[in-house]
């Protein structure tokens, strides 16, 4: 047992050090009026909802603090089932089975709340060719499908004439982990064609008929950069952020789509459900970008049937922060590389927080007349 | 504890007081029986885990039934839905034997170096620098492999060969697989590294344990050092020897972190030598997070079980081994 | 004659080329991983919280004072968890040898060690964070006792066989209870194997990722109140490691790699400390 004691110096010294960290962090607000708000969910908008995390736990001198932890959107959605998370987060949304599920056991809804969009870009490799060359969605499928292999081929010479495409073989990099990108991008294709639908589908991680895989963004990236004909695809955010080479993709109004902010938003200004869950890829608005969609965060509508939110003051907390997510929030989204949510699913969202209830309260409600958004 | 001469103190616990029935009975009896119970916690939890694992898998078991689980080629999570465990089953398989066979014999010899010829002080060196290795967290190996390890394999090692191979032999390419650097290959080369600790270790401690009297018959003959440790030492420590080879490679089986971060993750067969594949953990791992379907989720789970019993053949083989071949002492497990 | 002491003398230098060769990759490993990291192992590392990712790319204050705490504080629960159930186990495998659970408890501890570990953190979810209902320090110190346990039992247990049994038979001999002899004569002498057993558990547990992603589950931040690090989600070095290192971020992969630093450092540091309780001689299993 003199061994255990032998470990006292390690505890006091960790002691120690924990006394020390309180020291540097400033008191502004009485411990016991904090509070923790903890999301969880997809990867993609994680750099957005920590940037808001920040900015609100500065608006707020540190009385609220949003714990947000990328674990991926299989990993929100069912964090959110198992109601250990405040909020889910996920650029799929709740399937009717998890709705029904969830009306059943908490007799309320689950709302998914657009918070952002994610856009994902064709991403490759030519050197001596910039940014800006044209895809179709059949073009893409083919690629994707293996079925053309040469960058020379006629069917992408036609949508870029003046080009002068090389004699390369196409290397397809596609994602090997599990990720919503992949999902968006996947949804995609199978919007536009019946055989990837028929034959791949549509999931966070699907076989791959062709190609090398890549871990993570950054492993697509690395691959495309470093593999001379490659193609890929990636977050819009994250080629931006990486210079890559990205494509424009001709949607289904058959404009010439150059990937944007703007042309993202545009795609989701469409007829809207009251519960928002759409999927868009290949819109039908006429200047929409096709390969996008929105991340939803998702919250009970009996808050008080969360496990994971304790007090009326933390379903409070958690609702003043959703108004100010989808309002003073996304003034946050340009600079970080992420496109706005349109008009529409910010009026979809109020609608959806003033439903929210904490034992039959109507908190969602109040809080809106409070900020006299109602 | 209460020890009033903690050190070899311990006659003197009987100075100056009598030893009375309940000191010695009663004292006892609560030792036994708290050790027992510490005992029995840990075989507890090693079987409360099979049961959750069982239990959270059988959606997945019941519905394939075990053996055509294990032997479904098949993991598509997004069209039909079909969950097959033997690719994960088969990348285990190749990647830590292939392990084991690297490290093998690398650590045997650092084992004899360490234990017959080197000093006592550079032993001890040898001894604590390999054991550092065991020491380095897995995610450190992986971020060292992510960035370091792989686009060197890529570039000096892979992609040679492969471009030899394209040029000489066109028939291998599909076996080879493409040199991306995250691949079979360098998830195997990095495993090896991470068992060849345990390899050392256990098989230092087989030599160790061969009695004085059987080097010193060798010794007598006229034998070179090498020739005592060929004729004497090793047939003597062999059993120890393979049952920790075997331990070692129930190690490489269940390593998790440092082969997902780089093992490239290729859910379809066939793999290749450098192409992406797959392992056990390295599946449960990336696709746990992302898991929505119960049926998805209860497979993994299905998988893990699949894992847990692996893991026991492995270890029971490993004892087996080393009650069989070992002459004499040969204590491991 | 000749000819075999030349192929001796062969043979030996081969094995001290194979030694080299395995000591390498770990010189070139600590290289790589102090060249990359001492960059970003600046003052606020130690002092700020981490956030978002702007923050880092921003060029603003940005560390990871909340991920070694926290790390602290979940190795701490775990040894606390580990080391009374892994020696006790320990004892049970070398002081009763004759016990019937003995073979079994032999098998499923070593059963146990081969298991990833992230399936000892999906247990620790059952167990804990499900009931709980939320994540928690806790739950990832429960987590890293399962990876600690079989570690720290096999090694308690080679510790006091090592232990000559005259030992064990001189105190009873005397008249001495059994868990006296065990305690005060057997458990002193066999201190070293016990230090070194404790040291490999902490140094594999430490690095453990995959028990923490749904146990301790992270935290960009100090949890709002000192409990909160034992009750509410914390920040583990492992674990927000492998997030910074498969982050699309350039400057998170240095602070991944400064923060691969502090885990080796912590890592040897145990290493150093097992050499001075144990007066320098440190043997490893």
């Amino acid at each position: 047992m003199n061994k255990i004691l032998g470990l006292l110096p390690v505890l006091v010294l960790s002691l120690i050090m924990i006394s020390c960290g309180g020291s540097d962090d400033p008191d502004r607000t009485p411990v016991r009026d904090r509070v923790t708000i903890l999301g969880a969910g997809a990867t993609f908008p994680a750099p957005l909802i920590t940037a808001m995390a920040d900015d609100y736990r500065d608006i707020t001198n540190r009385r609220v603090t949003v714990n947000y932890q990328s674990i991926g959107s299989g990993g929100g959605i069912r964090q959110f089932m198992e109601q250990t998370v405040m909020f889910g987060m996920s650029e799929a949304f709740l399937s009717e089975e998890v709705m029904t599920n969830i009306e059943n056991s908490t007799g309320g809804r689950a709302f998914n709340l657009p918070i952002t969009l994610a856009d994902v870009v064709p991403t490759y490799n030519l050197p001596g060719i910039g940014k800006g060359l044209v895809f179709s969605g059949e073009l893409l499928v083919d690629i994707f499908l293996g079925k053309i292999t040469r960058w020379d081929d006629a069917s992408i010479a036609a949508l870029n004439p003046g080009v002068n495409l090389p004699r390369t073989n196409i290397t397809v990099v596609h994602r090997s982990d599990g990720s919503g990108t992949t999902n968006v991008f996947t949804s995609y294709l199978s919007r536009v064609s019946d055989e990837w639908r028929n034959q791949v589908g549509f999931a966070t991680s699907v076989n791959w008929p062709t190609g090398i895989g890549g871990n993570g963004n950054e492993g697509v990236a690395g691959a495309v950069i470093n593999t001379p004909g490659a193609i890929g695809y990636n977050s819009f955010t994250y080629a931006l952020l990486n210079n890559m080479s990205y494509g424009s993709v001709i949607n289904s109004s058959g404009n010439i789509i150059e990937p944007s902010f703007e042309a993202t938003t545009e795609a989701s200004n469409i007829e809207l459900p009251d519960d928002t869950r759409i999927l868009f890829t290949n819109t039908p608005a006429e200047f929409g970008y096709p390969i996008a969609g929105f991340a939803w965060m998702l919250v009970y509508e009996n808050l008080d049937q969360n496990n994971a939110i304790q007090t009326r003051g933390e379903a409070e907390e958690l609702i003043r922060f959703l108004i100010w997510s989808i309002l003073d929030g996304q003034e946050l989204a340009e600079a970080l590389g992420f496109a706005r949510i349109p008009a529409a699913a910010i009026e979809k969202n109020i609608q959806m927080i003033r439903q929210m209830k904490w034992q039959g309260q109507e908190i969602g409600l109040e809080l809106l007349q409070s900020q006299n958004l109602l | 504890m209460d020890s009033d001469n903690a050190g070899g103190g311990a006659p003197s616990i009987l100075n100056g007081r009598k030893p009375n029935i309940l000191y010695l009975w009663l004292g006892d009896k609560i030792f036994t029986t708290v050790v027992v119970m510490l005992g029995a916690s840990i075989i507890m939890l090693a079987l409360g885990m099979a049961w959750v694992l069982f239990d959270e898998g059988s959606l997945s078991l019941r519905e394939y039934g075990f053996i055509n689980f294990i032997k479904g080629k098949t993991w598509d999570p997004a069209v039909q839905l079909v969950f097959g465990a033997w690719p994960f089953i088969f990348g285990t398989v190749i990647t830590s034997t292939m392990a084991l066979l690297i490290a093998f014999f690398p650590a045997l010899a650092v084992a004899i170096f360490s234990a017959e010829y080197a000093p006592p002080w550079l032993s001890g060196i040898i001894d604590n620098l390999v054991q550092l290795i065991a020491a380095i967290p897995s995610v450190v190996i992986g971020i060292w492999g992510i960035f370091v390890l792989a686009p060197w394999l890529r570039d000096t090692v892979y992609m040679p060969i492969y471009l030899w191979t394209e040029l000489n032999q066109p028939g291998l390419l599909p076996i080879l697989g493409n040199p991306i650097g995250y691949g079979m290959a360098t998830a195997t080369i990095v495993l090896a590294l991470m068992i060849v600790p345990y390899t050392t270790a256990l098989a230092k401690d087989a030599i160790k344990s061969v009695p004085k009297d059987q080097r010193e018959a060798s010794w007598a003959l006229g034998s070179t050092r090498w020739e005592v440790i060929r004729m004497a030492v090793l047939p003597y420590a062999r059993g120890g020897i393979t049952a920790g080879a075997i331990l070692s490679l129930g190690r490489a089986i269940g390593e998790t972190m440092a082969v997902a971060m780089l093992i490239g993750n290729k859910n379809t067969l066939p793999f290749s030598i450098f192409g992406a594949g797959a392992t056990m953990p390295s599946v449960i791992v990336n696709e746990f997070r992302e898991a929505v379907e119960s049926l998805h989720l209860s497979s993994l789970m299905a998988i893990g079980f699949v894992l847990f019993i692996i893991a026991l053949i492995v270890n029971l083989t490993a004892a087996y081994i080393n009650r069989k071949l070992s002459i004499g002492g040969g204590q491991i497990l | 004659m000749r000819r075999r002491r030349i192929h001796d003398k062969i043979i030996e230098i081969l094995l001290v080329i194979a030694t080299i060769a395995v000591l390498l990759p770990l010189i070139i490993i600590i290289f790589h991983v102090i060249v990359e990291g001492v960059s970003a192992l600046n003052y606020e590392f130690f002092t700020e919280e981490l956030g978002s990712p702007s923050r880092a790319i921003q060029g603003r204050p940005t560390g990871l004072v909340h991920t070694i705490l926290g790390t602290i504080v979940v190795d701490m629960l775990a040894l606390a968890i580990a080391v009374p159930i892994g020696i006790g186990a320990g004892m049970m495998l070398s002081e009763y040898p004759e016990h019937m659970l003995n073979p079994t408890l032999r098998i499923m501890n070593d059963t146990l060690n081969g298991m990833p570990a992230i399936l000892k953190g999906l247990f620790a979810f059952v167990l804990i964070v499900k009931p709980m209902g939320t994540f928690s320090g806790l739950a990832g110190g429960v987590a890293l006792s399962f990876v600690m346990l079989p570690i720290i039992a096999r090694a308690t247990e080679s510790a006091l066989l090592s232990i000559p049994w005259t030992i064990r038979e001189a105190g009873l001999a005397l008249g001495i209870p059994r868990w006296r002899v065990v305690i005060s004569a057997v458990m002193p002498a066999a201190k070293t194997g016990l230090a070194t057993g404790l040291l490999l558990a902490f140094a594999r547990a430490a690095g453990e990722a995959a028990p923490l992603l749904f146990t301790s589950f992270g935290n960009n931040y100090l949890p709002d109140r000192w409990f909160g690090f034992i009750f509410n989600p914390v920040d583990t070095l492992p674990q927000r490691l492998y997030s910074l290192a498969i982050s699309p971020y350039s400057e998170w992969h240095s602070m991944g790699w400064a923060a691969a630093i502090v885990l080796l450092v912590m890592v040897i540091l145990a290493f150093a400390f097992a050499r001075f309780v144990t007066r320098g001689k440190v043997q490893l299993k």
